[in-house]
This record gives C-alpha cells, structure tokens and sequence, in this order.
C-alpha cells in the first residue's frame, strides 16, 4: 500500500540529486529532480536548521490548527537525514561536475552553500527525442502526489485500498476526518488485516449490510478493537440470555457497545436491574430497546430516576411502568422532562396515574403539547379524565401528526389550528 | 450547467418572515431554518463522479516479466469528490434576522437569505415601526417585568379603571410624540414638516432611544389588560418596562404575560410561517411572495441615501451663507453644521 510508505514522496525529493548525478554520468539529468530539491526552503538553514526541521514542521501543524495526518514524521525524517550525512561527499562531487563557475563557495564543506548557487541551465538537460533503454525507463520512479501533511482524507482517498473499500459500504469519511485522530487512525487500517475480518464479524453476529456504513461511521474504533475482544463481549451479553437477534440489534442501535469491557456492561446490567427493580427478562427489554443505557454514564439515569420519584412524586411501580414503556425518559435531559411533567400536570390537570399510563407524554416535544393543549381548551375539548363524554387520550395528543390532530381530534381545519398558533 | 441543487438554491435568495413562538431563542429558530433549508438543499442524487485518466503499468502478454510492462491509460471513476468523501455540496446557507425577539416573547421575526441580508439592513436604516400587542395584569411587580419572575412586590388594583388607564397612556404617547419630534430633526415650522406629520411619517433620522408612535388600550377587565403599540427602535424589555410603569403611575403594579409583535414593517403575521411550516418547501413560495417588498425596500433605501446626500449639501450651504451674513444667527447655524458633520460621519 501507498500510504504506509506515504514519506516516501519526501524521501524521494531528497535522494533526487543523488541519483541525478548517477544518471548525469549516464547524460541526463532529471530537471525534476533538480526542481524539488531546490524547492525545500528549509534546506537553507543547513545544518542547525536541518536539524530543527521536524520539530518545526510539527510547530506549524499545531499552530496552524492543521489535524497532522502524518503524525510519525518524526522518524523518516531523522532517516532522510542519516542518509544525507552519507551522501554528502558524493554530493560534494555532483556540484564540483555541474557547476565549475562556484570552486570557491563549494570549498566550503557546508552543503547550503553549494545548494544555493546550482544553476539550472548548467544542468544537461535531456532532449525529448533522446532515447531511453527500456532499463532506465523502468528506473525512473515517479513520486506517489500524496501531501505528507493534510487536513482531508480525500488526498488520500484514490490511492488507499481500505478508504476506498470504507466509501463503497457507505462510511461517511466527511464526518470521520472531523473527528480527532480518526482520519490518522483510518488511513493506517490495512484492510485484509484489520477491516474484513472485523466486518466479518459484524456480519456473523447478524448486523444488517445497510446498518455497517452508518455504524463504522458512528464508531470507527471497533476497526482497532481486537477480535478476541469483541467475541468475548458478544458471548457475555449472549450468557445473559440475549437472542443474537437482539444483541445485532444492539449493536446497530448502539455502535461504540462493543467497545466496552464486560465488567464495564455487567455493572450497567446490574444497575438496571438492581434500581429498577424489573425482572430479568424485563431488563432485557429495556436494554434491547434502548442499548444507548449501556454504553453512557449512570450518574444521569440516577438523577432521572430521583427526579421521578422526588420531584414528580411518581410511585415505584409506576416508574416501573414508564420505564419499561418508554425507556427514553431515562436518558432524556431533565430540564426538559421536568419542563414537560410540570405542564402535563399542573396546567393541564392531568394526575399522575394517567401519565404513568400514558408515558410518551415525557417524550413529547414541549411545544407541542402546550399548543394543543392551549388550543383544545380555547375550543373547550381539553377533557383528559376518561369517564369524560369528549375523552381525548394524551396518546393522541401527543403522537398524532398536525393535520390529523386537527380533522379527528380538534375537528377544525388546519387554516384555523395555524391562526390560533399565531396568537400565543 | 447548474444542477436541480444548485437551481433550489439560487432561488433561496430574499427576505420572509417566520413566527417565533414563546421560549424559544431566536438563534434556535435561524438555525432549525438553516439545517432545513440545507437538508432540502443537499438532498438531490450527486452529480456523477468525475472521471481521471490513470496510468497504469499492466503486464503486456501472458508473461509477467519487469521488461514486458506497458503503460496503459485508463479513465476511472474518482473517489475524492464522492460526496461521503467531500461532504455535502452546500454547508451553509446565510441566514440572517431581523429586529430581534427574546426568548418570551413571540411573534413575525423577518428572516434573510441570500443576497437577501442586504435588504434586511435596508429595512432597518429606514426606521419601520413595529406593532406590538402586549398583556398584561395589575397587582403585581417582578424582577425582570414578565409573570415568570420572582415576585417583589403585590398591591392592590380595584381602584383602577378604564379611564384611568387611558389617561395615564394619553399622556404616555404625547411624551413620545415630543420626542419623536425631537430626534426627527425637522424644523415644526415648516411645510415640509407638516406634510411629513400628516402623513405620519416622521420618523427619528439617527440613533434615538424607543419611541412609541402609537399606544392604545384594547381590552380592560381587571386585573387583565392588552396594549396595543406601534413603536421604533425598542427592544421587548423597554415595552416590559412600559408596562411596570403603567402600573406605577396607576397607583398600582403590573407584569407582563405576553409581548407578541403582529407586525414588522411591511411583513404582517398573516404572511408569517408557523414552525410546521419551516421547510424548503414553505419557504420558497414565501421568499417569492416577498420579492416585491424586498426590491421596494432596496429602492427605497437607495432614494433615501440620496436624499440625505442632497440635504446635507443643500445644510452645507445654508450654513455656510448664514454664518457669513448674519452673526445673529451663528448659534443655530453651528447647530446645522454639527447637524450635516454628524450625516457625513454617518454615511462613513
């Protein structure tokens, strides 16, 4: 692959003038070759500069705010320049060859100096109707174009057999460059080594072929999770009684799941089961539903459950009740269920039974209720106690798109819903 | 050739009007349009994938040794403009707004787009009024003036009637008026300025603080009441505030439940698109609708430029003669010169 040796465009600028002296022994000179070299301003500053030259490079990532794609520079770079230390004598030579107007400044053992006063026309340049023996032309290597330096995947994207591959099944590598350290970490990926058997997997365990771009665009770590890992995970949630139905299902619901250890994801299970109080096969259904409750922080679930039962005054079993219908309330921001609850129930009178019944209240957009609810009691048909002749359920309240709240629970057009919203 | 996408998008180019509910930040309403807008945007099928020509060295005839390679070129799809690669062809819509809405209240909010921003800072050089409905209820004082906020103060308010109230607004609006008067800067004794008052256009030239042109009660039944004002260069805090000092000069206190704008300039409520209608699809019949107002709101603006180009020569002048005439008159001159200097600082 390209990219592993992706210092090998830098290298190449730099031996350039090495082998342009083999080959102005043979007669011709690549002006190439010549062009490139010349055209590494850092060089002038030779030999402190020199030295500094990945430090700085470095610097200039940073401040320029550029994500470094090429993070291990650092190394080639100290391998260029040993090479460089060797050549300097032969170097010494090429320059005395190609230019005998400079004895004096080539004197100086200082390589710059020379660098600096090369010439182009001195330099023999090939025609274009010379000819080639077919074993210098196999000789000649073209540089890979690929920026050592870049702040997007696309550079790389042509010559990269795992980029591509990740393209073809959908990964959105757009969203991915953004992310810190992703794109470094993909552009390293070997894909026989490290992507197909990890697709594989994914593939056995039941993930569907239209969930795996958006999942590895969700979470490309799983590429860098081992196997091994990953298998233990997967077998530990199927010792909990999970059905491999469920546990694919998870895993396309919640991508970065299988990047937990199993102590981490029995400890969450534990949890559940231990505040909740639910049975097993009960939490086995929440976390089916919601397998986003596995993978996040506990310390929010905990203030969600104290703020149902404290501040709302919601009994055990009907926390219960909600939670295993909505498991939603518990990963939802408080502010708003809080925002939401206070409504429901102090404007609109509804009693804590009914909303336990009726838990997709707490899910609603808070607008949305209180426009409908605002409405319904301008038309005198907000009526929420079931014995009631004109009983509207706050299922329909909520769920129910605009148009068919109006025709079948307000009775008025949708002109005359849009008008009232314009007085509040 | 331009694509359907990049046709959508040309046509987002104008100014439309929104309308804001209660508790919501405008900031939220710019951006829940501009995600809208762009989702429509960049949901047309990509354009087909450029092609490259590549080299390739392919073995030629059945023996693979270095020496039989042949260079071929062959054209292939490009990866790099893939959009999962390069990302979606538009990421931002310009999307500007209006005179401001706070969070509690609501009401038309003029929205921008495009080329569009332009005319919005058109609109507001030329110092539309805006109208506003606010409600409000005696017996009460807040920390911020809205019935949300902490209770500082209760009072009584049976003693206050219709009546009352009104003279209390009367007498409201003829301070407003004197001031209008006074920061439009036209000399009452002329022609000029009588035409402009007949008409009600005065309006004030430069930076002046809220004005109320219009103040009228519509609805009175204790404790509630509702105003209705037309005002210029407010902000919903000061009609807040108006409505706190209602009360005071009553004898009493009051909050503010409501501040609703019913209208900004020439964009009225009926126009207004409610938050169901924030799609590509809603917005672009209403950015047409207003196209005529947004060119006549451009023309107006560049006659207006014009026209203070032409006063402050003809104020140059003027000033210019008086002071080398009449010395009596320096004063007044000095203020006319410190007058026309202030419009060409403006116009800089």
């Amino acid at each position: 692959m390209y990219l592993c040796r992706r210092c090998v465009g830098f290298l190449h600028a730099r031996l350039m003038p090495v082998k342009a002296q083999n080959w102005g022994n043979l007669g011709y000179v690549l002006p190439l070759a010549k062009l490139c070299y010349l055209k590494q301003p850092t060089l002038r500053g030779f030999p402190q500069g020199y030295q500094n030259l990945s430090q700085r490079k470095k610097e200039m990532g940073q401040s320029c705010g550029i994500r470094c794609l090429a993070d291990q520079q650092a190394t080639p770079h100290r391998q260029t320049s040993d090479i460089f230390e060797q050549k300097k004598d032969s170097n010494d030579i090429t320059t005395f060859k190609n230019s005998n107007l400079h004895h004096i400044a080539s004197t100086q053992v200082s390589f710059p100096a020379c660098e600096t006063f090369i010439d182009l026309d001195a330099v023999p340049c090939p025609s274009p109707f010379e000819e080639i023996s077919e074993q210098d032309a196999i000789q000649i290597t073209v540089p890979p174009g690929l920026p050592p330096v870049t702040f997007t995947l696309r550079d790389y994207v042509d010559k990269s057999e795992t980029l591509q591959k990740l393209v073809q099944l959908g990964v959105n590598l757009f969203k991915l460059e953004q992310r810190r350290n992703v794109g470094s970490m993909l552009v390293r990926l070997d894909f026989q080594g490290d992507v197909s058997p990890r697709l594989f997997f994914l593939k056995d365990l039941g993930v569907e072929d239209t969930q795996l771009g958006p999942l590895l665009s969700k979470n490309p770590f799983i590429l860098t999770e081992s196997l091994e890992n990953l298998q233990g995970r997967v077998s530990y949630l199927k010792s909990k009684k999970f059905s491999s139905e469920a546990v694919a299902a998870m895993v396309s619901k919640a991508p970065y799941l299988l990047n937990f250890s199993v102590e981490r994801m029995d400890n969450r299970l534990g949890f559940f089961q231990q505040q909740l109080g639910l049975s097993a096969q009960k939490t086995r259904d929440v976390v089916t539903r919601l397998p986003r409750l596995l993978c996040g922080s506990i310390e929010p679930v905990k203030e969600n459950l104290k703020v149902c039962e404290l501040q709302f005054g919601f009994r055990k079993n009907e926390i219960q009740h909600i939670v295993s219908k909505v498991p939603k309330v518990l990963t939802a921001n408080k502010r708003k269920l809080t925002q939401v609850f206070d409504f429901v129930h102090n404007t609109m009178g509804v009693p804590h039974s009914l909303i336990a019944k009726f838990p997709q209240v707490l899910n609603a957009k808070f607008i949305r209720i209180k426009e409908r609810h605002l409405f319904l009691d301008y038309l005198g048909r907000a009526h929420y106690e079931p014995a009631h002749p004109n009983y509207i359920s706050l299922q329909r309240l909520v769920s129910l798109p605009d148009d068919v709240f109006c025709t079948e629970v307000a009775l008025v057009s949708l002109k005359d819903f849009e008008r009232f919203q314009k007085t509040l | 050739m331009a694509t359907q996408a990049v046709r959508l998008f040309r046509k987002l180019d104008g100014l439309f009007a929104v309308y804001k509910p209660q508790g919501v930040h405008w900031k939220l309403v710019r951006d829940t349009v501009e995600t809208n807008l762009l989702k429509a945007v960049n949901s047309f099928s990509p354009p087909a994938p450029q092609c490259m020509v590549q080299f390739q060295v392919l073995p030629s005839g059945e023996t693979s040794n270095s020496t039989n390679l042949t260079v071929t070129a062959s054209k292939l799809p490009t990866l790099s403009d893939h959009h999962l690669v390069a990302g979606p062809q538009f990421n931002n819509i310009c999307v500007g707004v209006g005179h401001r809405l706070d969070a509690f209240s609501s009401g038309v909010l003029v929205l921008g787009l495009g080329n569009g921003n332009t005319a919005l800072d058109s609109l507001y050089r030329s110092h539309v009024s805006r109208d506003y409905i606010l409600e409000g209820e005696f017996g009460m004082a807040t920390n911020d003036f809205t019935h949300t906020g902490r209770i500082i103060e209760r009072s009584t308010y049976e003693h206050i009637t219709q009546d009352k109230l009104e003279h209390v607004l009367a007498m409201i609006q003829g301070a407003n008026q004197k001031a209008l008067i006074m920061y439009s800067q036209v000399d009452l004794h002329t022609q000029e300025a009588y035409e402009l008052a007949v008409k009600g256009m005065l309006h004030p030239q430069y930076k002046s603080p809220p004005i109320l042109t219009g103040l009228r009660c519509l609805h009175f039944q204790l404790p509630h009441f509702t105003l209705e004002v037309q005002c210029v260069n407010e902000t919903q805090k000061y009609l807040r505030k108006l409505l706190h000092e209602v009360g005071l000069e009553l004898r009493s206190t009051a909050v503010c439940n409501k501040v609703r704008r019913t209208r900004d300039g020439p964009f009225k409520i009926e126009d207004a698109l409610t938050h169901r209608n924030w799609t590509a699809d809603a917005i672009i019949p209403s950015v047409t609708y207003f196209h005529r107002t947004t060119q006549k709101i451009r023309k107006n603006d560049r006659k207006a430029v014009n026209q203070l180009d032409g006063m402050a020569e003809a104020q140059d002048q003027i000033g210019n003669r008086t002071t080398h005439v009449e010395p009596g008159t320096h004063q007044k001159a000095g203020s006319q010169n410190l007058a026309s200097e202030a419009l060409m600082d403006s116009k800089q």
